[in-house]
């Protein structure tokens, strides 16, 4: 290789040969994907969706990777995403449903309050996961670039995995208990879409801040908790006063678990005016989030 | 074409330091949501920020290799991030015209319960190979990394060297246009650190551009035709490997007080404390064989280098030592007392030493100056190196009007070439 001898720059000047193309020449020559333009940036920035698109094996590899991580070296294996809900099934019939006495629409208790688990356990799951997700990924984001909103939308994936499994145990419960099944049930992946938005259009917002403010690590238990009494989980939504319903229907989940209960079991009517009223909620509070997101993202490798 | 792949132009990044929620509660933060965190600090923290880098400019052409060296703090990583775009710039603008495989850490994204299957999987996606092109390489990826037979075992149980090996051997198959490269020769064993270095080789055979980042100034001067050294955040020369090399371990001298001695090393405090060493050298001079001041140090040349020292507490049978080490850290020279002083009690009390040499044999370069106090086959009392930087020019030694060549060798001998009859 020869050595060259490179001019010091001068007032901005430098040594440029006779047969460097000038640089719009460069840029059109050299395909529009492999051009990266490194500038300094403020205030909003687009949220760049066709770059999320061309890193969607990345999100794939992520969320892969925290599914089987979830359950390696466990004795019981995939079998955990069957007994949580189960467990906790068990705790609610016995607290709410024996003890307390709370009444289900005329359904057997466990099955009631199993349909709502498993929603539920899902949003929480996946709020949980996403707040936390930029902070437990900060060696890969100090380190490599991809774009960032890759890293809550890969940590809610696993939680789907688990949901799958659980959905299979309740199938088999509604076999037991002789419940038919309906057209309905077309409903429930949409219903899951919009419980995992949900929890995204929360989670987006609380990432990015955890980044900066720990708080809100601390936060998210205390948040689920309280959330899931608002929800009608343990207890039917025909408890809540009428006076009430319309403040209630503003938390989406109520919508989706109340959804599922009539997807599945056939129970009331379908929410369609809870589920319109909260998705509009939804979609601005997940836009805003990603945009959110996006205009914080260029210092979180130098705040995490 | 032969052209520009890297085009940067003032390019700077400022840091705030400590803190920054210090500046802001939460709730003030809320109540501005849609202000970013540059904003303003209250006031006193001003001298918080600090400019990592200010006004880097260069370019880099297709097939380039350019060693980026400079101290620790220099600005060498930040610039790599943001050349990565892992963090954004505060001013000035970068364009990178290719692909670009970015390399500041082995092993990003390796996770220890996985298997090494898996880990080259999801460390190939991360660097960002395709799922494809993962699949196409991985025999080679597992043979160059030598793990055959474990690679379906959780990484968590390989060696520190498998691991590593792994970690490098995907990054090596990454075939990007642009690679950038950070001191990842730091970690592993010298085997690890030539296969590294004979990859990166080969990359730069086949054309691509490299940006590499590191310590090891052989490395650098065997892969790099250009280097650019970067101090307190600032390009401070930006040329041939040599001299960018000689530039960074001599940084110019001050020229001397004509006539005076010349002070090669002064020691910063003279304190009488219980930690400090018992003997410690405190001075050191460079004087021509008359005692006076040498004009400067030359290959083959006489001088006399004068040590004073402090005795805090005697030590029997101390001895002095000076070394001259190369800047690829060979020790040189190693000139002691005790091959010529063998029963002087030098540690006895405070006292001046003068170490002449007859016949300087080094060639032409830049050295470091250190020296020592220790008993022998005992203990170190103390150690000093890095002292002073050492300069020694270029003379006709040969007497044939032509100065030996300065570059590969450190010594130079006498000889003579003739054509035997």
């Amino acid at each position: 290789m020869k050595l060259e001898t490179a001019q010091l720059p001068v007032n901005g000047q430098r040594a440029e040969s006779a047969e460097t193309p000038p640089l719009s020449e460069l840029r059109r020559l050299t395909p529009a994907a492999d051009v990266v333009r490194i500038r300094p940036s403020s205030g909003w920035r687009a949220l760049n969706l066709k770059e999320l698109w061309r890193y969607r094996e990345l999100l794939w590899f992520l969320a892969l990777r925290d599914i089987k991580l979830r359950y390696k070296q466990t004795a019981l294996g995939v079998a955990w995403a069957v007994l949580q809900p189960l467990l906790t099934m068990f705790v609610f019939t016995i607290i709410f449903g024996l003890l307390a006495n709370v009444p289900s629409d005329g359904l057997p208790y466990p099955l009631f309050v199993l349909t709502a688990l498993l929603p539920w356990q899902l949003f929480a799951y996946a709020l949980t996961q996403s707040s936390n997700s930029l902070v437990a990924e900060q060696r890969l984001i100090t380190k490599v670039y991809f774009p960032r909103l890759l890293v809550p939308l890969a940590s809610v994936i696993s939680g789907l995995a688990d949901f799958a499994v659980a959905f299979a145990l309740l199938l088999g419960m509604m076999a037991w208990y002789a419940v038919p099944l309906t057209w309905a049930l077309l409903a429930v992946p949409l219903l899951v879409v919009f419980a995992v938005a949900t929890a995204l259009a929360i989670g987006v917002w609380l990432a990015a801040l955890n980044v900066q403010y720990r708080d809100i690590k601390y936060t998210i238990p205390f948040l689920t908790q309280i959330w899931m009494f608002a929800t009608p989980v343990g207890y039917p939504s025909s408890l809540v006063p009428e006076a009430y319903r319309p403040l209630y229907g503003l938390n989406p989940m109520a919508g989706v678990v109340e959804g599922f209960r009539w997807a599945l079991l056939g129970q009331g009517e379908p929410p369609t005016a809870l589920v319109a009223v909260s998705a509009l909620t939804v979609v601005a509070l997940l836009v805003g989030g990603m945009y959110y997101f996006r205009r914080l993202e260029r210092v979180f490798a130098d705040v995490i | 074409m032969n052209g520009l792949v890297i085009r940067v132009e003032n390019l700077g990044k400022q840091y705030t330091l400590g803190s920054s929620a210090a500046y802001h509660t939460l709730g003030e933060r809320l109540g501005t949501l849609f202000t970013p965190s540059r904003r303003e600090p209250r006031t006193g923290a001003a001298d918080r920020r600090f400019w990592a880098l200010r006004d880097v400019s260069f370019n880099v052409r297709r097939g380039e290799v350019v060693g980026i060296i400079g101290r620790n703090g220099a600005g060498k990583s930040t610039l790599l991030k943001i050349l990565s775009r892992v963090t954004e710039p505060t001013e000035g603008e970068a364009d990178l015209f290719g692909r670009v495989g970015s390399l500041l850490e082995v092993g990003t994204g390796f996770h220890p319960e996985l298997t090494g299957r898996e880990n080259i999987f999801l460390n190939g996606a991360i660097l960002g190979m395709k799922r494809a092109e993962i699949v196409r390489k991985f025999a080679d990826i597992v043979a160059f990394a030598e793990v055959e037979r474990f690679i379906d075992t959780a990484v968590k149980y390989y060696s520190s060297g498998m691991y590593t090996r792994l970690a490098f051997a995907v990054a090596a198959h990454l075939e990007p246009e642009i690679l950038v490269v950070d001191e990842v020769l730091a970690v592993g064993d010298a085997e690890f650190q030539r296969r590294c270095l004979g990859k990166m080789s080969e990359v730069a055979r086949d054309g691509r551009t490299i940006l590499f980042v590191s310590h090891n100034m052989a490395a650098v001067r065997n892969l790099c035709s250009r280097v650019m050294l970067l101090a307190n955040g600032v390009v401070g020369f930006d040329g041939a490997t040599g001299a960018g090399i000689d530039r960074y371990c001599a940084p110019p001298v001050d020229a001397k007080a004509k006539g005076e001695p010349q002070v090669l090393y002064e020691a910063s405090f003279a304190g009488a404390d219980e930690r400090h060493a018992e003997i410690e050298v405190t001075r050191i001079e460079l004087r021509g064989p008359d005692g006076k001041a040498l004009a400067d140090m030359r290959t083959w040349g006489c001088m006399t280098l004068r040590l004073a020292y402090v005795v805090r507490r005697p030590v029997r049978n101390a001895h002095f030592g000076v070394e001259v080490i190369d800047h690829y850290g060979r020790r040189l020279l190693a000139l002691e007392t005790r091959t010529h002083m063998p029963r002087h009690d030098l540690g006895m009390a405070d006292g001046v030493l003068d170490c002449t040499i007859r016949q300087l044999p080094l060639a032409p370069g830049t050295f470091a100056l250190g020296a020592s106090v220790f008993v022998p086959d005992q203990r170190v009392i103390w150690a000093g190196d890095q002292l002073a930087q050492l300069t020694v020019h270029p003379d006709d030694v040969f007497g044939h009007g032509h100065l030996p060549a300065s570059s590969h060798a450190a010594v130079v001998t006498p000889h003579d070439w003739a054509i035997p009859s």
